[in-house]
């Protein structure tokens, strides 16, 4: 019964704000370089980051430090920090990454897979992100 | 370090993490077997990011050499 686990790390990225979405990518990135597989299931507001119209003037910071969005933003614009998206699309370049959209997200918000970056490369259900999560070393909620 | 012989430097200083070792493998994936590349890196996390890669990447850490500010981090492809 017991199945070998295959090297991949599995996240769940549910967050869209501008913090979260560069943790995401980097970690994504770090698990590429280091030969895993890297799967991400979006959903709700993870989702919605990636939506064309969006993807660079959100500006959205994780709520609880609200306070510090500001400077952060600033700062990572000065010291030319990268986008989180571009960061994503390095790690697919050097790696196995997919990148899947809820399909419930989708209908609930009436949206297309065309109204996203291409790196969403498909509609996905749970089920078979938890399949895939479930075979995998890595699972992450973001 | 007098001796070596650098087929390919690479300036990431002032890049932040993941972005030097993004451009160690991009640099390893473009220079010849036998070949050495250097990494110029002003991110702390460099110092264990890079050698615990080109370990797992099965290639040859040369040596890591600080300077003012940034290190050298000096790979060969050996595959």
């Amino acid at each position: 019964m017991e199945e070998n686990r295959t090297s991949k790390m599995s996240i769940v990225l549910f967050s869209g704000t501008v913090d979260k979405l560069m943790a995401v990518s980097t970690l994504a990135t770090g698990a590429a370089a280091m030969g895993q597989e890297v799967d991400v299931f979006l959903t709700f507001w993870g989702l919605q980051a990636f939506r064309k119209d969006q993807i660079y003037t959100n500006q959205k910071f994780s709520s609880e430090f609200a306070e510090y969005a500001e400077a952060a933003a600033q700062a990572m614009q000065a010291k030319g920090v990268k986008h989180w998206l571009e960061t994503l699309k390095a790690a697919q370049e050097i790696g196995d990454v997919h990148v899947r959209a809820c399909s419930m997200t989708m209908e609930l918000f009436g949206w297309k897979l065309e109204d996203f970056d291409p790196i969403v490369e498909d509609i996905t259900g749970v089920a078979t992100f938890v399949e895939s999560a479930r075979t995998g070393e890595i699972t992450l909620f973001i | 370090m007098t001796d070596l012989k650098i087929d390919k430097e690479i300036d990431a200083r002032g890049s932040f993490c993941p972005g030097p070792l993004l451009e160690l493998i991009r640099g390893v994936k473009s220079v010849q077997v036998g070949q050495t590349l250097e990494v110029l890196s002003s991110d702390p996390g460099s110092n264990r990011d890079i050698p615990a890669w080109i370990q797992k990447a099965k290639q040859e850490f040369v040596g890591a050499y600080p300077e003012a500010g940034y290190t050298r981090f000096v790979v060969r492809k050996v595959h």
